[in-house]
């Protein structure tokens, strides 16, 4: 694997292989000494034009722990508002000597055209790019559904290295299949929903979205997924095994912003979840977010605090997936 | 006599040998032998003759974006493409909406030689939808200005788009409107639909294309005038357009090459090559538009050349400017699409592409029969030719062909305008 550009591009094997690798490499994270020789000598260049210091320091341990040297590049304002074009940010790279580039940006598709540009050889990961995809994040999503609801026993006791490594043989192989994961919210603009839907349903996932039909594209009956406006409703009929809220942004209900709910008060009684929609989950439900989050808005401190909750658990999750992605694609590149 | 053009085939699908001689087809049919003189003989055997191609919709740039083409550079590349006429659109800085620009750009055309440019008035000051410019000035100046648009912007005001087509009643003039409701397409980057969907980029509805066509082709039948619409690209705006006809409105509408061959499938890429305004639509819409082309509801070809410095498409598709170039590359296409399908005969092509786009733009001497008498403005296209797109190959100053790397079917060997080989064996002279 050269590139990550989209959970679209991976087949259920790849993916399996990611969430594998991604087991083991937080087995790894439970010894006294984290850091592996793994990637001792390549660079690694997070290249973020979009502000994300969340992703950009889960990407900047992950490559650390690795034993990369790591640049961190956030060219001044985005190139979409003027500014240094994309073309010669990444050409500026070039006499850095990237091994692998990890992109954020504001625009749909910019890390796809590095990675098909003649810009650079260095490999491609896309950690988000406007309103298209963000791999990493279902992958990390996968990973922690996985490990919550394919685990077993195995997967309850958090204790010691040698459990961990127990864990990961006992989720080795396994995908989603069987699953029911719902995605509430915007998903319009989100890359988080996108990139879920494609790598759910390749592990064999059933995936669910809820949202007001103006915060969902059109066509998307198209999309391999089921759709529901009545957040109620899909609760009763299709109940999740895993529950994902979706980030709302406050300003999409301008009339600025498109104008496309009325106001938060009316989101949160329709789409956020609250103590009786917590209540009505099933026994093994998990609860997460992408992050960040808005309190009171999507989610409740309690159903964001309860013991469903996994959402802290998804963000040590993403360095263990962003070891695997970068062990994956810099090393494939070499061989 | 000038020229003798042997052997070449007429529209009608006759062979014949054209001769020219001051400006205009001196015979037509088989050259008496003896009779030529000097004149200088173009071998025409296999290769169709149609009239000068019309082209309703250019951008030329000039004055303001010479970086990007000139009125020479693009006049030369129509003629490569076999165009012996082009309607300069109005979107140039400063904007084409006063006699002294138009008549600017009218002198640099004819200065340059190449083709007839028919400059396009803005029908509002500034593009800016507000005020009436001064349509009758333009329509009285040297350029005789017959069509106005603020095509890149919408005539989106209906007072301002009732007053436009009541008053180019006056100078027998018509408004070619770009139909794009502003309020459904902000920040629209592509076609919405399943690809727009599945690629992150904001979607620009077919309704923000159809609301706009259905609300022009009422108000033409309410005040009883002429109405061209651009670029029509959407399945829906066919059935508007069909509808409008069979109810007796002055409608005519255009199709550009690009939209009869490529998908919104392409945006995939990301490439900002693909990027256009109105957008590359879905499958259906292009089936719909080729059907129209092929019965005549869709009236013309339009090329909207619209070339563009290399730096606006070197970069993210949401940064990208929207357009790319067609004049050398729609004859081929339309060759390819509609003629080797079967789909249209080359006198069907004769129509869209040279008669019915001159007789909307009311250029005389233009898109008029191959006959004795008539301006000699020809085109011989070579159908069997093939050949590989190499942008910095064309003529047009800009690269952003939809078509790089692509084959084509059919090339422009020869073109003549009034009279004189604007190109010869395939070469701009
Ligand atoms: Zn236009």
């Amino acid at each position: 694997m050269k590139h990550l550009l989209s959970a679209a591009d991976l087949s259920r094997d790849e993916a399996v292989a990611i969430l594998d690798m991604a087991e083991q490499m937080a087995a790894t994270q439970a010894r006294e000494i984290k850091k592996l020789p793994t990637l001792r000598g390549l660079t690694v260049v997070n290249l973020f034009f979009e502000d994300s210091t969340r992703t950009r320091i889960s990407f900047e341990t992950a490559a650390k722990r690795l034993s990369a040297d790591v640049i961190n590049f956030s060219p001044k304002g985005s190139s979409v508002s003027k500014g240094e074009s994309l073309k010669d940010t990444v050409l500026t790279l070039g006499a850095m000597h990237a091994d692998g580039i990890v992109v954020r940006h504001s625009a749909s598709g910019a890390p796809y055209q590095i990675a098909h540009s003649t810009w650079t050889d260095a490999s491609v990961i896309n950690a988000g790019d406007g309103t298209h995809q963000h791999p990493t994040q279902s992958l990390l999503d996968a990973m922690t559904i996985r490990r919550h609801l394919k685990g077993g026993a195995a997967a309850e006791a958090p204790a010691g290295a040698d459990r961990l490594t127990e864990r990961a043989a006992a989720l080795a192989g396994q995908d989603l299949s069987g699953l029911d994961v719902m995605i509430v919210g915007d998903v319009l603009h989100s890359r988080v929903a996108r990139s879920g839907v494609d790598l759910f349903t390749t592990l064999g996932a059933r995936v669910t979205l809820v949202a007001p039909a103006t915060l969902l594209p059109v066509e998307v009956d198209k999309w391999p997924a089921d759709v529901f406006y009545d957040l109620d409703r899909a609760l009763a009929e299709q109940p999740p095994d895993a529950l994902m809220m979706l980030r709302v942004q406050r300003e999409r209900m301008s009339g600025q912003g498109g104008g496309f709910f009325p106001s938060p008060q009316e989101y949160s009684r329709e789409y956020g979840l609250d103590a009786r929609r917590l209540a009505a989950l099933a026994p093994h439900a998990i609860v997460m977010h992408p992050g960040p989050m808005n309190r009171g808005l999507e989610i409740t401190s309690e159903a964001a605090d309860g013991p469903r909750s996994v959402i802290v658990e998804q963000v040590a999750n993403g360095v263990a997936v962003r070891m695997a992605v970068l062990y994956l694609t810099l090393t494939g590149a070499k061989e | 006599m000038d020229y003798l053009i042997k052997g070449a085939t007429l529209p009608s699908g006759e062979r014949a040998d054209i001769g020219v001689a001051g400006g205009v087809f001196a015979t037509v049919g088989r050259a008496a032998a003896g009779s030529t003189g000097n004149a200088q003989v173009v071998d025409a055997d296999g290769l169709i003759a149609l009239p000068g191609l019309v082209d309703p919709h250019t951008h030329l740039r000039e004055p303001g974006r010479e970086d990007s083409e000139t009125v020479r550079s693009g006049s030369r590349a129509a003629a490569a493409g076999g165009y012996t006429c082009v309607h300069a659109m109005a979107n140039t800085y400063p904007v084409a909406d006063t006699a002294g620009v138009v008549e600017q750009v009218w002198r640099l055309g004819r200065d340059a030689g190449y083709v007839e440019v028919r400059p396009v008035g803005a029908v509002s000051v500034g593009l800016e939808g507000r005020h009436l410019a001064e349509l009758a000035a333009m329509a009285r100046s040297a350029a005789q200005v017959r069509v106005f648009s603020d095509d890149g912007m919408c005539v989106w005001d209906p007072v301002l788009m009732r007053r436009a087509l009541e008053y180019v009643k006056g100078i027998d003039a018509v408004v070619a409107q770009h139909a794009q409701e502003p309020r459904l397409t902000e920040g629209a980057q592509m076609h919405e639909g399943l690809v727009s969907s599945q690629v992150g980029l904001t979607g620009w509805p077919a309704v923000a294309e159809e609301s706009i066509i259905a609300r022009d082709v009422l108000l033409a039948e309410h005040v009883g005038s002429r109405l061209h619409v651009c670029h029509v690209s959407t399945a829906g705006a066919v059935e508007i357009i069909r509808w409008a006809k069979a109810r007796g409105i002055a409608v005519t509408a255009e199709v550009t090459p690009h939209h009869l061959l490529l998908t919104d499938e392409q945006a995939r890429t990301y490439d900002p090559v693909y990027k256009v305004n109105p957008p590359l639509r879905a499958a259906e819409d292009v089936e719909a538009v080729r059907a129209a082309l092929a019965d005549g509801a869709i009236d013309v070809v339009g090329t909207d050349h619209a070339p563009h410095p290399r730096e606006a498409k070197d970069c993210e598709w949401q940064a990208a400017a929207f357009g790319m170039t067609g004049l050398e590359t729609a004859l081929p296409i339309v060759h390819q699409l509609m003629v080797e399908t079967g789909r249209m005969g080359w006198a069907d092509v004769a129509q869209a592409m040279s008669h019915r786009p001159a007789r909307i733009g009311r250029v005389g001497g233009q898109g008029r029969p191959i006959a004795v008498g008539e301006s000699a403005n020809l085109t011989l296209f070579d159908p069997s030719a093939r050949w590989r797109v190499v942008p910095e190959q064309l003529e047009t100053a800009s690269g952003n062909t939809p078509v790089a790397g692509r084959e084509l079917h059919g090339r422009t060997v020869a073109t003549f305008y009034a009279g004189r080989p604007t190109v010869l064996d395939g070469k701009v002279v």
